[in-house]
């Protein structure tokens, strides 16, 4: 009888660990900011609708496109303004209904609605047709080849389930109405929301009729989402077991957790390139010679050292390396060469240096104000007098924006992974509605006129080919000096199997358990 | 006596008018709502035709009226954040701060006194001086750090409390309440703690300079003189005569617990107004901001009224002195 009795309990007891093991305790720093998947173009609050509504297209864990809800798209052959998308077959929302192209036309088309903040990816959209029950046609004005890569964050939503809860557009605060898709979801992912406390915590369960059951591993069975703010008080809660997977872990931190038996760091770069930009135009930045010598003053390699704490990757060019257009030879940094700097210094006529002021967040970006304080020792071996000024970003992006700044500090993420973002933003002629952030007075026509011809390029080969040479120019003209790409660090348990997202985002259908 | 109560009256619903006029204006002032509310894409007319159905464009008196009926009637607007009523945001958020604020100020009061009577009647002894200078800690500590103190001790180290959260609440209606479930209680001890050490302290030393005052009286004297314990006389003539100013203090200590509690719930990730407050901070949510501001306010403004209520009660000379200066 006792034997029996004790066989029960342990059979309960590895029934118990098995359940909770595919739990996922998950928390990051903010809380998703509503549950409307068009109202906001944020990271946190897509990570928390990735895991509820899909895309029709997705970027996995290694942030390569993979089909989602759309199995292929093309650009037609005779008319490259149109993209024909073939939806997945037998698709269903969390309530039953069906999915199909209808849904795809409203929520795209909501998600250009008033209200909406996803409408700027969207923007050369034309019109938006079903072609039948599962094709899907997205006129765009000119074409545009690069229209897929905006659609990994576009979320489909069911047009019966908004009509009936008369959320037909992302909630209009003007309004001053609630909207009951803040707090309520109908999606076709992975999982289902089952409660929500904003700022407290969300509960998802796994989805039972996913459509990719058969497709990822599905190992977890819930998540419990808790956003902690307090940096101190997310690691603690992961070193004390009451969370299993953290996607901020605090440069200062990293040695303590994955130190800790049963913990792990996993860590890979992320999707965001940090670098000084310089005037061209005015002052001694404007001699292509001293801005060579700066950029060869700067010893990467130490920075990452003694700044980072080894939590970052140099680089020699303004791209993170998941970008198309990233090479090898173009990430290959100089090397830290002060007598070939001051070589060029003189060369330049500035044998004996120049006073600058150095324009620094420091609220950004991972240990913005202390590289800055790096970089003004390495100017000063080579007689470059360096005033730092740094301020919290929302003071400092004026002034790297406006071009007033004659060396400055900027990170920069590539959210469509082409080069042609970085580009348009950082390199062409500042204009109205280009280069809005190339303060640098860097212009060059023939790379302007490359820069736009890359948006209706639909000759893939040909457009990496314009692409490099839009590249070779920028290296040579030398405005900015990269330092290095970020890196993310999540911790979790030992046993959790899951790669470290370039985006930040966790698709949890990917995690798997040792 | 009724003049004293309506003149009271008057005082604090003035009071109450001005910090409604400064939630008002950082509404209205701190960053143009209609910015707040459309995109930068907006049209010149979506923006006249939103200015004027927010009644952006009536006298600056209408509008702060408008906002203070709106006030009176509890509504504060929708938040920008998560387009939710503020005042429903507020309402759920409030049991979580209430809950905390009431644990932490029974603690306080509890243990200060206790300590303080302690430390008071063995003075000069060891383990008096021992709590008076590990009392210091409670001064001198900003409350996050010893949040994060308690957290490393509590729950990474020795792994007896959760390090954040409220646990696991059971709902009465539209109030949440940690106190009936075992998860929900130990939630509670370290955020307690922390928001309440300093009023614990505070009353602490307190009650410990009152009750060395009262020692000193004539009456205290001639107790001891008629040959009564010490206990007799610490407990029931001294102590009665010490706690009425403490209860005050205290009483208004309970003010700036609640409003205090801001840094407490950010460190413990405790669901309450004050993080809610932190959060609109973060995201520009003015309507957050400034109905939060206004509650405050009132909870300030309301237990000052209480008090001095309460005083004109108890203390018949504080009573007799204002009528007289009535004349």
């Amino acid at each position: 009888m006792f034997h029996k009795l004790l066989l029960t309990a342990a059979a309960i007891a590895a029934s118990t660990v098995t359940v909770s093991a595919e739990t996922i305790r998950w928390a990051r720093a903010g809380d998703s900011i509503t549950m409307d998947p068009h109202a906001q173009n944020e990271g946190a609050t897509h990570a928390l609708a990735h895991q509820i509504y899909d895309t029709l297209l997705q970027r996995d864990m290694s942030g390569s496109i993979i089909p989602s809800l759309a199995l292929n798209w093309e650009a037609l052959a005779d008319n490259p303004n149109i993209w024909r998308l073939k939806l997945r077959e037998g698709v269903t929302f969390h309530d039953g209904s069906a999915f199909d192209s209808e849904d795809v036309v409203f929520s795209l088309n909501r998600a250009m609605a008033d209200g909406s903040e996803m409408k700027e990816l969207l923007s050369s959209v034309k019109d938006v047709r079903a072609f039948d029950a599962l094709t899907v046609d997205i006129e765009t004005n000119g074409a545009n080849p690069l229209l897929v890569n905006n659609l990994t964050n576009m979320f489909m939503m069911d047009k019966g389930w908004a009509t009936a809860n008369d959320v037909l557009t992302p909630h209009d605060v003007a309004k001053n109405e609630t909207n009951f898709a803040t707090m309520n979801t109908n999606g076709t992912g992975a999982f289902v929301l089952v409660s929500r406390s904003v700022d407290e915590k969300t509960v998802l369960t796994a989805n039972p009729n996913y459509w990719g059951k058969d497709i990822y591993p599905n190992k977890v069975t819930d998540i419990i989402y808790t956003p902690i703010q307090s940096a101190a008080t997310r690691v603690a809660a992961l070193l004390s077991g009451e969370v299993d997977i953290i996607q901020d872990v605090p440069v200062q931190d990293l040695n303590r957790v994955s130190s800790t038996d049963g913990l792990a760091v996993a860590t890979a770069a992320q999707n965001r390139v940090v670098f000084f930009g310089l005037d061209t135009v005015e002052g001694p930045t404007s001699n292509l010679k001293v801005r060579q010598a700066m950029n060869i003053a700067i010893n990467r390699d130490a920075i990452k050292k003694i700044v980072m704490r080894e939590q970052s990757d140099p680089t020699g060019v303004i791209m993170p390396p998941f970008v198309n257009g990233w090479t090898e030879e173009l990430n290959q940094y100089p090397d830290y060469n002060v007598d070939a700097a001051k070589a060029l210094m003189s060369e330049a006529g500035f044998a004996n240096g120049f006073d600058i002021t150095l324009n620094c967040p420091n609220d950004r970006y991972v240990n913005d104000e202390a590289i800055c304080q790096a970089a003004v020792g390495m100017m000063a071996r080579i007689g470059v007098n360096v005033t730092l000024d740094a301020k919290p970003k929302a003071q400092h992006f004026p002034i790297a924006k406006g071009g007033d700044a004659d060396f400055y500090m900027l990170g920069w993420g590539v959210p469509t992974f082409d080069s042609h973002y970085i580009f348009n933003y950082l390199v062409h002629t500042q204009t109205d509605k280009r280069g809005s952030w190339n303060p640098t007075g860097y212009s060059n026509a023939d790379v302007d006129a490359m820069i736009v011809s890359l948006e209706s390029e639909t000759n893939l080969a040909a457009r990496d080919a314009t692409i490099a040479k839009i590249w070779a120019a920028v290296q040579d003209a030398q405005m900015y000096l990269p330092i290095h790409n970020q890196v993310l660090n999540w911790g979790m348990k030992s046993n959790i199997n899951f790669d470290v997202q370039p985006e930040d985002q966790p698709h949890f259908q990917f995690l798997t358990f040792n | 006596m009724l003049i004293i109560i309506l003149r009271r009256l008057g005082q604090s619903i003035l009071v109450l008018f001005l910090v409604a006029l400064i939630s008002f204006l950082i509404f209205r002032f701190v960053g143009n709502p209609v910015d707040n509310l459309m995109g930068q894409e907006a049209t010149l007319a979506q923006r006249a035709a939103l200015e004027e159905a927010l009644g952006l464009n009536d006298a600056l008196y209408k509008q702060y009226f408008d906002f203070v009926w709106r006030a009176i009637h509890f509504d504060f607007g929708n938040s920008y954040r998560g387009a939710l009523p503020v005042a429903e945001l507020i309402a759920s958020r409030l049991p979580a701060t209430l809950e905390l604020a009431l644990t932490s100020a029974l603690f306080a009061m509890v243990f200060g006194v206790i300590t303080g009577i302690y430390t008071a009647i063995k003075r000069g002894g060891f383990i008096a001086n021992l709590i008076l200078s590990t009392s210091l800690i409670g001064v001198s500590l900003p409350t996050f750090l010893i949040g994060v103190l308690l957290i490393w001790l509590f729950a990474v180290e020795l792994r007896w409390l959760p390090s954040f959260g409220r646990g696991e609440v059971v709902t009465l209606g539209w109030w949440t309440t940690g106190f009936l479930t075992v998860s929900g209680l130990k939630s509670l001890i370290l955020p307690s703690i922390t928001l309440g050490l300093y009023q614990l302290t505070l009353i602490m030393r307190l009650t410990r300079s009152e009750m060395l005052e009262v020692l000193r009286q004539d009456y205290v004297r001639f107790a001891k003189a008629l040959g009564l314990s010490n206990r007799q006389v610490h407990f029931n003539h001294a102590l009665p005569n010490t706690l009425v100013p403490v209860i005050t203090i205290a009483g208004l200590q309970l003010g700036s617990i609640v409003a205090f509690a801001i840094i407490t719930e950010s460190v413990f990730q405790w669901p309450g107004v004050g993080l809610l407050f932190i959060n609109a901070v973060y995201f520009v949510d003015i309507p957050v901001m400034s109905a939060y501001l206004l509650l405050v306010g009132v909870l300030f403004v309301f237990i000052n009224l209480l008090v001095d209520l309460l005083y004109l009660a108890i203390d018949p000379r504080l009573r007799d002195s204002q009528l007289n200066g009535e004349g």
